[in-house]
């Protein structure tokens, strides 16, 4: 028998038992949408990190004391603004350095509060981070040196407390402390479920009078070039080292972070794939389940077909050939199912999703596979029945 | 008579294990079916005949003896050789059609055709122009289901004689129909029988069916009890009875 006779005869098989073979390819379906879907929401939500990262602004370097690594506690910082101007000279330019000492704190504007966080800035801020102020200004020099107590509202903040007023010009009460508002971020939006609008920046002197601390949590630095940031932030932690001894720093590129950042979201891409996976399996079962009876049920089909002329291997081959259609069909009915469920996540639902290749080339090949792994037993069954016994059977 | 017989056996034998215990259906069966022959084998239940019928098929093969059909020895032959021996040598009617529910007249036909290698409009040709030797021609595309018993056994007949086989064997091919249909069923064969020169075999229960059978075998408890054949002691009446 020719192997696209077998097709039609494994075509014909199936669709003799129409509801059977939609019920049995459901499970591959669901399996295999689940695996893209779940990729792409895995792949997505990478993409969205690391284009935020990447738009904290360019030749970027975090100084942190400690270790910045999966599962490193995070070091109380030794840092204070002398160590700022320190590595302004190492930098050889202080506008491309940025501090951020940053705390919880409730604002309150008349009767209305919010609970924020409140970063203690200097007034290089929005030329390292690309920060962009939408109304009003940002902080200035002097606002830093004479630790005037003016602040700038995140938008999530200045719509919360001032719902019905422009916000720049406003009374605002930090800690007990009042500050008046000079100017209004351009929105951020949302990223992994953080509001990344929900803040407010004051001088870092005034917050550090607020805090009661002389110290910054954190340096940022925008390098001058690209080629040679790891070796400047090498000199910086070199110089940090020395004026604190027995103080660990680390110097962090936005590559680093976002090798730690993808590092985290692969493995849970893997895990939700993971997941899936175990759904086509089950689907897979459920595929070799149906074969199996079909080959009991259709046993005197096979002992004519013998009677007639057909070797083991033409009913095997058709019985496989019904299994990896089945699964095939049920493949290519998940994947379109798992890419229309993917762009509608990422157009009704703040979750990302982006369709890769290689899961949809990953999810056909697994299910096809699953077709000629759970279809071999059932077709070799079938295969091997004895035509005598198999035409006496009622 | 030069033409060698369409199935030779000789002290052909057959056991089943059943529970590991030995059961002999066939204890030493010696028979020979000529081209054209026109067998009736009878005999009680249990008493081997549809064994018989079985290794005549090519469907099973004999614990002992030899078996030869169309020149080729069963014992020595593969699963898949004797899967082609039973394509191109053997036509089977049975006495419960068998016929591919869900599929055409024509189809049905032409299966034997499809594991013979014929091309998909070789195979519908010859399934319509067999269907119009058993008076089928207007029902090519009708199911099982929606034809007569009597019809849905004469498209098992013609699924049996598309590949123009060399014997035709029927178990109780009138079993289950009424005695007008089986009646016109069995002068089809006859007829078809006396038409192309193939071997007709049928195992019955009936004694009026098997009388009409030109040579008897009576079988009893796996032997061959009475051969009307070998009491007249010629099987010529074979070839010279097929025009008659």
């Amino acid at each position: 028998m020719r192997v696209a006779e077998a097709w039609r005869v494994a075509w014909d098989a199936l669709r003799a038992n129409r509801m059977r073979s939609a019920l049995t390819m459901l499970g591959v379906v669901i399996g295999v949408a689940s695996v893209v879907l779940l990729v792409a929401i895995g792949t997505g939500t990478k993409q969205r990190v690391e284009q935020q990262v990447e738009g904290l602004g360019s030749n970027l370097l975090l100084v942190v004391p400690g270790r910045l690594d999966v599962g490193s506690a995070p070091a109380l910082s030794p840092l204070t603004l002398q160590d700022v101007d320190a590595v302004g000279r190492v930098v050889g330019d202080p506008s491309r350095v940025a501090v951020t000492v940053a705390s919880g704190a409730t604002v309150r504007a008349g009767n209305r509060e919010d609970f924020t966080t409140v970063q203690g800035v200097l007034e290089t801020t929005p030329t390292v981070f690309a920060r962009e102020v939408a109304r009003g200004r940002y902080l200035t020099g002097s606002d830093v040196d004479t630790g005037r107590r003016v602040a700038v509202l995140g938008d999530s903040v200045a719509r919360s407390l001032f719902p019905d007023r422009e916000a720049v010009g406003q009374q605002l009460n930090v800690a007990g402390v009042r500050f008046r508002v000079i100017g209004v971020f351009t929105p951020l939006g949302q990223s992994l479920g953080v509001d990344r609008d929900d803040e407010v920046h004051v001088p870092v002197t005034a917050a550090q009078r607020l805090y009661g601390t002389q110290r910054v949590d954190a340096i940022a630095v925008k390098a001058p070039d690209r080629e040679r940031i790891d070796e400047l932030g090498e000199r910086i932690v070199a110089e940090l080292n020395g004026r604190h001894p027995g103080t660990e720093f680390s110097a962090v590129t936005q590559e680093q972070i976002l090798g730690v950042l993808g590092d985290i979201l692969g493995i849970l891409t893997g895990v939700l794939a993971a997941i899936a996976g175990i759904s086509l399996l089950v689907g897979g079962v459920g595929v070799s389940n149906i074969m199996l009876v079909s080959v009991r049920e259709r046993t005197r089909e096979i002992g004519l077909r013998k009677a007639v002329g057909a070797r083991p291997r033409d009913i095997g081959v058709q019985f496989l050939l019904e299994a990896v259609l089945l699964t095939s069909a049920g493949g290519l009915t998940g994947m379109a199912l798992g890419v229309g469920g993917a762009l509608l996540v990422a157009a009704v639902s703040p979750i990302p999703a982006a369709v890769t290749w290689w899961s949809l080339a990953l999810a056909f090949g697994v299910s096809a596979a699953v077709g000629i792994i759970f279809g071999v037993v059932p077709a070799q069954r079938a295969g091997r029945l004895d035509p005598v016994v198999a035409l006496r059977s009622e | 008579m030069s033409r060698a017989p369409a199935i030779e056996a000789v002290d052909v034998s057959r056991t089943y294990q059943l529970d590991g215990v030995s059961v002999p259906a066939l204890r030493g069966v010696s028979l020979t079916v000529e081209a054209g022959d026109y067998v009736a084998l009878i005999g009680p239940s249990g008493s081997g005949k549809s064994t018989l019928m079985h290794l005549l098929g090519g469907l099973d093969r004999p614990s002992g003896g030899r078996l030869v059909i169309g020149g080729r020895e069963v014992g020595t032959l593969t699963a898949p050789e004797l899967a082609r021996l039973r394509n191109e040598t053997i036509g089977f009617v049975f006495q419960a059609f068998h016929l591919l529910p869900r599929t055409s007249a024509v189809d049905n036909v032409a299966l034997p055709l499809v594991y013979r290698g014929v091309s998909a409009r070789q195979r519908r040709e010859r399934a319509a122009a067999m269907l119009g030797r058993v008076g089928l021609g207007h029902r090519l595309h009708h199911r099982p289901n929606q034809l007569s018993g009597g019809e849905q056994q004469r498209v098992a007949i013609a699924r049996a004689l598309v590949t123009d086989p060399t014997v035709l064997l029927a178990d109780e091919p009138t079993g289950n129909l009424d005695s007008t249909t089986g009646a016109a069923v069995l002068e089809l064969l006859e007829r078809l029988n006396g038409e192309s020169g193939v071997a007709l075999v049928m195992v019955t229960h009936d004694a009026e069916v098997a009388a009409r059978a030109r040579r008897r075998i009576a079988m009893r408890d796996g032997v061959v009890v009475a051969d009307s054949a070998a009491e007249s002691g010629s099987t010529e009446v074979a070839d010279g009875g097929a025009g008659a």
